[in-house]
Formats: C-alpha cells, sequence, structure tokens
C-alpha cells in the first residue's frame, strides 16, 4: 500500500538528476557494444567453441567468421558471415546474416551437400547458436535500442548496468546486468536474471589482446544453469580492417566460400 | 502518446535514484517486491575479476595497459581433432538398413542395405577450385555390378567432379559434375529442373541424396540490378525416378501395381549437344524479399509419354516461372510459379502426352515455440488443356482439372540440439493421398550420428500419386561416422 506513494516521490525526487544519467548509461551501453561488436570496420576470426553439456561431455565447432560494418557506423546495419569447417557433419556450411538496427536480422543457411540456400525464419535470435550455450544473438549483438538500461554502480574497474527487454515477450530473461570495463568498455561479465530475479545465464570474458589497437575479447565462455554445463569460445587470427567487400555478405559467396578471406 | 514517454521518462529517472539506494534493483523493473539474493550480495562481490588481458597492470593507459601479457597466440591453438582422414579427405563412412513394413508382393522385402563411404577433395591453386566427391557403396537390395554414372547405380556414385573459375570480378563459372538447387520450395520443386533422386528420397538415404548430380556448366554474372545464372546441360539428366525395379508403381498399361516384373525402360534423350537442357535465373533483392525469375528448355524429368508402341520416353518441356521469400511477421513466406509448356502436346489433346500445366505454391514457416519450426504449404497444379485432354480420353478416365497438396514440416531440436525430431507430411485431399516422412537423428559426439526413420505412403487409390508407393511403406535405421 505504501509503496505506490514512495514510488511516485521517487520518481519526482530523481527528476532533476535522470536526464544526465540516463543519456551516460545509454552512451556506457552503445561504446559497450561498439566495442563488443563493432571494432575497426570490418573484422575476421576464427572460432573455436567447446560445448560441455551437464554431464561434462564435449562437443567443438570450429569455424572462421566476417564482419563488415555498413558505412563504418557503431551499432548500425552490419554483415555476418560464418563459415564452419568442423565438425565433419557440417564443414562447408556458411551462414550468412544481415543485422538490421531496430529490426529483424536477415539469415540465410547454406547447405553444400544439396546446393541450397535456405532462408531462416528470424523469430528465433534467443535459441542455441549450433547447440552451444551462445544464443544467435551473442554472436552478432543484441541492439542497444532493445532494452532500458540502468547504471546500476561503478566501481573502479566497472560501470555495472542493468538492462529490461523493452519488449519483455521478445526475450526469454527478465533483465541482465553487464559488468563493463571503464577504460575499454569492453563487457567483461553479464547476468541474465529471470522473473524471480534468479541468475540463470552467466557470460564471462576470459582473455583479452589487443589487435591492430582494438582491446579484443579472445577467450570467453557462456554457462547456463537451466539447461548445464558451459562453452567457451577461442578467438584466433583475429585481424580488423582487412578490406572485406560487401559483396562476399551475398549469395553469391555463400555457394562458393570467399576462399581467400576465409583462409 | 504523451503520458507514455511521461512514464517512460519516469521509469528512467527512477533506476539511478535507487541504484543509490543498497537495494539495487529499482522497484520499476519488475512486479516481485524484494530480490533477496540482490540484499545479499554486495555487488561489489558479485563483480567479476578483470580477464587476463584487462588485468590491473597497473598502468592505466588505453590500449597498452589491456595487453597486460602481451598477445598470446599460443593459447589460442586448435584442439587435437581425432578423426582427421588422410590426404584431406572428407566425407563419412555409414551403414543403412531398412525394411517394407507391408507385404510387396513384386519387390524384397528389403528396402535399403548398404554400406557407404563418401569421399571428398578440395584442390585449390590461384585461379580455380576443384572438387570431387563420390561415394563407394555397397547395396544388398540392388546388386548391380556395372557402375551406371548417369543413374548412379553399381558400386560407385561420383556426386562432384568440377572446377569453379572466376574469369573475371562480376563472373563465376562451375563446370562438371555438380548438384544444382534453386527456387524456394519446402521438397516441392517447380523452377528447380535439375535432377532428383526420388529412389534415394523414399528409402531413407540422407537428405542430401534427394538431389542427383547434373553435369553441366554453371555461369553465374553478378551485378547490382540483377544477377543472372545460365546452366547449361549438354546432356539430358533425367531424374532418378521409379521404375520399379526397388520400389512398386502403379502401371496404367497393366491397370494395376507393378514392380520387378514391369521394369519401366524408358527412351532417354542421350546425345550430346543436341539432347541437351537450358535453364536460367534471374534474381535480385526487392525491400527485404528475394524475387526471381526463371527459365528452363529440355525435357520431362519422369518419362511422362508413350510413344504408340507403347514405349515411355521424356517428351521437351519449357518452363517459366517466378518467386519470391521474405519476412513476414517474424516468419518466411514463399511463394513461387511456374507454367509448365510440354511441347510435345502444344495443344494438350495427346492422350500418350503429359498436359502442360501451371504449378505455383505458397508456404510460410515460422518458430511456434522454442527449438520448435513450423512450415506450411499450399501446392496447386492446373492442367492448362484440361478440355482438349477430356475430350482425347474415355469419358470417365480424365483426372482432375486441378491437384492440390498441403505439406506440413515440423522440426524439433533437443538435447543441446544433438538430437533432431522432424515430420514432413505431404497431403492431397482431392487425390485422397499422401507421404509422412519422419525421422529421428541423434548427434553420439562429433563424429558418430545415428540416425531411424520411416516413409509412409497413403491413399484411397492405387493410381494416385503417392497411393501408388502404399506397398514401399518402409521404416529405416543408420549410423554415420563424419571424418
Amino acid at each position: 500500500m505504501l509503496r505506490k506513494p514512495l514510488k511516485l516521490a521517487a520518481a519526482i525526487a530523481a527528476l532533476a538528476i535522470a536526464p544526465a544519467f540516463a543519456q551516460d548509461v545509454q552512451e556506457i551501453v552503445d561504446k559497450a557494444s561498439a566495442a563488443a561488436y563493432y571494432q575497426g570496420e570490418d573484422g575476421r576470426a576464427k572460432v573455436h567453441m567447446s560445448i560441455k553439456d551437464a554431464q561434462g561431455r564435449e562437443r567443438t565447432r570450429d569455424f572462421v567468421i566476417l564482419r563488415k560494418d555498413i558505412g563504418d557506423a557503431d551499432n548500425g546495419e552490419q554483415r555476418f558471415y560464418v563459415f564452419f569447417e568442423r565438425p565433419a557433419d557440417v564443414n562447408k556450411t556458411a551462414f550468412l546474416v544481415w543485422k538490421h538496427a531496430g529490426s529483424d536480422d536477415d539469415r540465410w543457411l547454406y547447405l553444400p551437400a544439396l546446393d541450397l540456400v535456405k532462408r531462416i525464419a528470424p523469430s528465433d535470435e534467443r535459441t542455441s547458436f549450433v547447440g552451444s550455450h551462445f544464443f544467435y544473438e551473442d554472436v552478432s549483438g543484441r541492439g542497444p535500442e532493445e532494452d532500458n538500461h540502468v547504471l546500476e554502480e561503478e566501481t573502479d574497474d566497472y560501470y555495472i548496468v542493468r538492462s529490461t527487454p523493452k519488449n519483455a515477450s521478445g526475450a526469454e530473461f527478465a533483465s541482465y546486468k553487464n559488468w563493463i570495463h571503464k577504460a575499454s568498455f569492453i563487457p567483461v561479465k553479464t547476468e541474465y536474471y529471470d522473473a524471480n530475479g534468479e541468475v540463470y545465464r552467466t557470460y564471462s570474458a576470459l582473455a583479452v589482446e589487443t589487435v591492430g589497437g582494438h582491446p579484443t575479447v579472445v577467450k570467453s565462455s557462456m554457462a547456463d544453469e537451466r539447461i548445464g554445463g558451459v562453452t567457451e569460445m577461442q578467438y584466433s587470427e583475429v585481424a580488423y580492417d582487412t578490406g572485406l567487400s560487401e559483396e562476399i555478405f551475398t549469395e553469391r559467396y555463400l555457394r562458393n566460400p570467399p576462399r581467400r578471406e576465409l583462409r | 502518446m504523451r503520458l507514455r514517454a511521461i512514464s517512460a521518462a519516469a521509469f528512467l529517472s527512477l533506476a539511478p535514484a535507487y541504484a543509490q539506494e543498497p537495494p539495487p534493483l529499482p522497484s520499476g523493473l519488475g512486479p516481485k517486491t524484494e530480490e533477496p539474493q540482490e540484499d545479499k550480495a554486495s555487488p561489489q562481490d558479485a563483480a567479476p575479476a578483470l580477464p587476463s588481458g584487462l588485468s590491473q597492470s597497473t598502468a592505466p593507459a588505453l590500449p597498452s595497459g589491456l595487453a597486460g601479457e602481451e598477445t598470446e597466440e599460443t593459447t589460442l591453438a586448435k584442439t587435437q581433432e581425432p578423426f582427421e582422414a588422410p590426404f584431406g579427405l572428407t566425407g563419412f563412412i555409414e551403414v543403412r538398413a531398412g525394411a517394407r513394413i507391408v507385404g510387396d508382393p513384386y519387390e524384397k522385402q528389403l528396402s535399403i542395405g548398404e554400406i557407404r563411404a563418401q569421399l571428398g577433395r578440395d584442390f585449390e591453386t590461384r585461379h580455380a577450385t576443384f572438387r570431387v566427391v563420390g561415394d563407394l557403396f555397397y547395396d544388398q537390395v540392388e546388386d548391380v555390378g556395372d557402375v551406371d554414372l548417369e543413374t548412379g547405380r553399381g558400386f560407385f556414385d561420383l556426386r562432384e567432379a568440377n572446377v569453379l573459375v572466376r574469369p573475371l570480378d562480376f563472373l563465376d563459372v562451375k563446370a562438371g559434375r555438380q548438384i544444382l538447387t534453386w527456387g524456394v520450395g519446402d521438397l516441392v520443386f517447380i523452377n528447380d529442373l535439375f535432377p532428383k533422386d526420388y529412389r534415394s528420397f523414399f528409402i531413407g538415404r540422407d537428405d542430401e541424396y534427394l538431389k542427383a548430380p547434373s553435369d553441366a556448366v554453371r555461369i553465374s554474372a553478378f551485378n547490382s540490378i540483377a544477377n543472372v545464372e545460365f546452366v547449361y546441360t549438354p546432356r539430358f539428366d533425367a531424374d532418378r525416378y521409379i521404375t520399379g525395379d526397388r520400389l512398386s508403381y502403379y502401371n496404367p498399361a497393366l491397370g494395376r501395381i507393378a514392380g520387378r516384373d514391369a521394369v519401366i525402360d524408358a527412351m532417354t534423350p542421350n546425345h550430346w549437344f543436341s539432347d541437351d537442357e537450358f535453364a536460367a535465373r534471374v534474381y535480385r533483392n526487392i525491400a527485404g524479399f528475394e524475387t526471381a525469375l526463371y527459365g528452363y528448355s529440355g525435357y520431362w524429368k519422369t518419362p511422362e509419354g508413350q510413344t504408340q508402341l507403347g514405349e515411355p520416353f521424356h517428351p521437351r518441356l519449357a518452363v517459366f516461372g517466378g518467386s519470391l521469400r521474405g519476412p513476414v511477421k517474424s516468419g518466411i513466406l514463399t511463394a513461387e510459379f511456374g507454367h509448365y509448356f510440354s511441347r510435345d502436346d502444344r495443344a494438350g489433346d495427346d492422350p500418350f502426352i503429359r498436359n502442360g500445366e501451371t504449378r505455383f505454391l505458397v508456404g510460410y514457416e515460422r518458430e511456434i515455440a522454442s527449438e520448435l519450426t513450423a512450415s506450411i504449404q499450399y501446392v496447386g497444379e492446373i492442367l492448362a488443356d484440361y478440355d482438349a485432354l477430356a475430350a482425347s480420353l474415355p469419358s470417365g478416365a480424365a483426372p482432375d482439372r486441378m491437384r492440390h497438396v498441403v505439406t506440413l514440416r515440423l522440426t524439433k531440436l533437443m538435447l543441446n540440439q544433438n538430437l533432431t525430431l522432424s515430420g514432413f507430411n505431404f497431403w492431397s485431399p482431392n487425390e485422397e493421398d499422401g507421404y509422412f516422412r519422419f525421422r529421428a537423428s541423434y548427434k553420439l559426439n562429433d563424429a558418430w550420428l545415428a540416425e531411424a526413420g520411416g516413409n509412409v505412403f497413403y491413399g484411397a487409390r492405387a493410381d494416385s500419386f503417392f497411393g501408388q508407393f502404399e506397398n514401399n511403406t518402409n521404416l529405416f535405421v543408420g549410423i554415420r561416422r563424419n571424418f
């Protein structure tokens, strides 16, 4: 009964300082997104994924990921090309994403044995990426505009930001909390909370290297308590600003992989 | 609108105010009263340790400080892959066995019983990429001694043997044996007139075997207005269709189901550069939709004609069509049509040659629950010259003017996507028949895959499209090791 007037009072009291804070936190989140997903104008990396299930059984994935920012704009349009090498049953399978800011991404999968270019329904961006604990969205990035952000805490190293989805039905979490490294804006840890406020999913950046002047997460993990187990991703041969052509991110190169760029 | 803006502002402003207080979760974030967990752990405790590269290497400066221990490429060494094949070969070895679950007087009980090894290898030079993929197999059901590279029979099936070159920036040329696919249908092909292998499809081989190889040259030209592709097949490649030697079918001449007692031996156009096929596609994206126009000139892929002596043959065929594919309401909408011109029966009044027809489909696919995808298609086929055909046939013998088919696919991924359950049903309301495919496949680990499934044909009449295959209803199991 008491809570309502209290809430109102707090809201009124906060009005004065709110705009400054709100802007700051948006800036932090935008910078974090840019640091995690938009370094350089383009990028490429080899990725080794180790997926351990609740029983500790390991599966692996090896792929090359190419990325291009359209117009070199942070938090804008992007293209991703993912070329699988291992395990053998997905060898040469290619995956193409046209990431749109503010709307559903376009995604295609190429199955080489059938020469089939399949378009994938956009609804499942928060489902497992190739059977790992990472979601599609964790690989290509969640738009900063999809959530409301609150700067909860500042430590010497971190901005601690709580984010709540604007469209609650579009995400399985109630909120997530992000530890953003102050100096680099690299998200170092992300905890996803369910409706009961329990953490069920945790992302951790485990190692960072500076490549071409860009601090880059080269090892990270995602654990999910609901299904158990953890996936670890290792990045190698990271390169930025390699001059990737936008043309690579088309059906032409799905069918005939860009070998030079993937090497 | 204004109200919403105000409440949003209030919501945003509330939060930082609360953040200053010990319980960090602002009341605006959830209906729950308190978050006891949050109370207990002080935010400082929950703060993660800095990862290696970001560690507090006293140096406060930006990039250099982040590279605390300098780059360590060695830590990123690839883990061992225990199942590498020698000579850079890739592929698999598998065993697959299946049996009819109903008796078939004209066929063996065993529907599939084979061991198969697929071996593939790429070779790259500066200007070209060569690719060869071949299957070595022993098949208990069809123990054919001689290798036939056209039908894939014998003990060897050459799947691919091609070279890809880029003579110009905007041009790709792929020549040789290759798998070709286009169009937007899901297991329904309208403008894709590249060869299919329905024998493999119906007995439970992997989906990849639905596509039979073409011996062709594919020329693709890319530009910003529209991409253009030509496929020239110098010698006609027929489907690997149902002939009776392995799967029984309805034989209209006998007026009953037949099989090994009446194997279809069709005359297949086989002269190089005269019995050839042209296929073309022009495509581009328009407002998020992939649009395409298609053309084909060649022959019916199955023997849809009969000579006066009763010999089956492949009449000439031309097809013109188009397709569309794009996102609609968090799903993917597909639409495709094609007009089939039966060029040896232009008037449509020859009862011994298949009538021309218009085929079209509309489909929609979306995720309906977590890791559960559903897709539905409606397919229509309208005879081009129904009246002429009906007039040429004895009364009552004319087929329906239009055939309707509804397909439904459900795919469920489970156990970290290691288990895939899928079902695909074709159902024709006017022919009262259908075909249900189902499959469960489980990845035992990165190398091994176990699979089981079935192909169920059903229908009210023995002469309908799917109903004729009723006795071929089968179950199968398989195990595969990829390398």
